[in-house]
């Protein structure tokens, strides 16, 4: 393939959203009441919106015909470069909401760079996406601050779910081959330059919820390269189900 | 599960510019904040909307059916509060 690297990398950010919109999926008809639920599927109908725009773009430079679906739908786990923060399951609300706002905080910051990408394909979908993350991030902040700084078991709840899933931050800012080789060529977004601001932004957040921030060092890693937690094959088999049974199906 | 519900909202949205905003429905959510993003989420999806008001069931104040006799039907004999008794000219449109 002539631009490995380009398919690549649009790779590494679809798979967030294609992950992360499986996840939310998960909870139509059982989110925590009718009003939560509708926002989280309209989350997950955002991203696989988002997903397609991506996909479209790397069959085109695959340049094999292979299509949308055909990228989405039929790689091995391994092939997956999704950060492990996405995969992480819906355990409950505190969980859902502490990961969506863990993911969101990092995608608005990176689409808002990739705006200004000279690849005119990847900075039209940057464009269309930013408000719609921008919603997301509203929705999931709103909430964390709700959680945290309500009741003493909301609280609980949420410090809990930050706890478990910090270790999953630090992975967001590593770069992979193709992620190095489009920041040398000025088309890709240098991830290590939102770091910063990333964790300033999330510590703001959670001290207003009144929730302690970690102080653990020690994270996660392994995604971005297609090692993934023993989460993503039970997703992939649900996600894939379809493709697999009646491969080449079309409606 | 909380036993306690959310108080109910009525939702009221203006779908284009220049037109009032109408009674689309009513949703849960704990304060006015979250009934706004609620209704964006629950009533605005297909693009129906431009501006949303919200406001708390509790404060409206409606009428009591039993009540309708001595409200409205007075009013059903007078034809005449219907300017229908006019012979409209030819020049003036959109009547």
């Amino acid at each position: 393939m002539k631009n490995e690297n380009l398919y690549n990398y649009i790779l590494g950010i679809a798979d967030n959203s294609l992950i992360l919109g499986q996840r939310l999926g998960e909870l139509c008809g059982h989110g925590p009441n009718l009003e939560t639920d509708i926002a989280c599927t309209n989350i997950s109908l955002d991203l696989f919106g988002q997903v397609r725009s991506y996909f479209q773009y790397a069959g085109k430079i695959a340049g094999d015909g292979r299509s949308e679906d055909d990228i989405s739908m039929l790689r091995k786990e391994h092939e997956y470069k999704n950060v492990l923060l996405v995969e992480q399951p819906n355990t409950n609300f505190a969980y859902i909401i502490v990961r969506q706002f863990l993911f969101d905080a990092y995608h608005l910051a990176f689409l808002r760079e990739l705006q200004k990408s000279p690849d005119l394909t990847l900075s039209a979908i940057a464009n269309k996406c930013v408000k719609e993350v921008s919603y997301h991030e509203r929705f999931s902040s709103d909430w964390v601050r709700r959680l945290g700084d309500g009741t003493d078991e909301s609280r609980e709840k949420m410090q809990e779910a930050i706890n478990d899933l910090w270790m999953y931050t630090d992975e967001l800012f590593h770069q992979m081959e193709a992620d190095k080789a489009m920041v040398a060529e000025g088309i890709g977004v240098d991830v290590t330059t939102l770091k910063e601001g990333y964790y300033a932004y999330v510590k703001e957040v959670l001290e207003e919820a009144t929730i302690e921030v970690p102080e653990s060092k020690y994270f996660q890693k392994g995604g971005k390269h297609g090692v993934h937690t023993e989460h993503l094959g039970y997703i992939l088999a649900e996600l894939q189900y379809m493709q697999r049974t009646y491969p080449n199906m079309e409606w | 599960m909380a036993t306690k519900n959310w108080p109910l909202w009525e939702i009221f949205v203006r779908s284009k510019n220049g037109l009032e905003h109408r009674h689309f429905g009513s949703l849960h959510a704990a304060d006015a904040e979250m009934a706004l993003e609620n209704a964006r989420d629950v009533y605005t999806r297909r693009n129906e909307g431009v501006s949303i008001w919200v406001v708390e069931s509790k404060h409206i104040t409606a009428s009591n059916p039993e009540n309708n006799g001595e409200l409205f039907e007075p009013a059903q004999d007078k034809v005449y509060r219907h300017p229908t008794f006019y012979d409209v000219p030819d020049e003036v449109k959109h009547m």
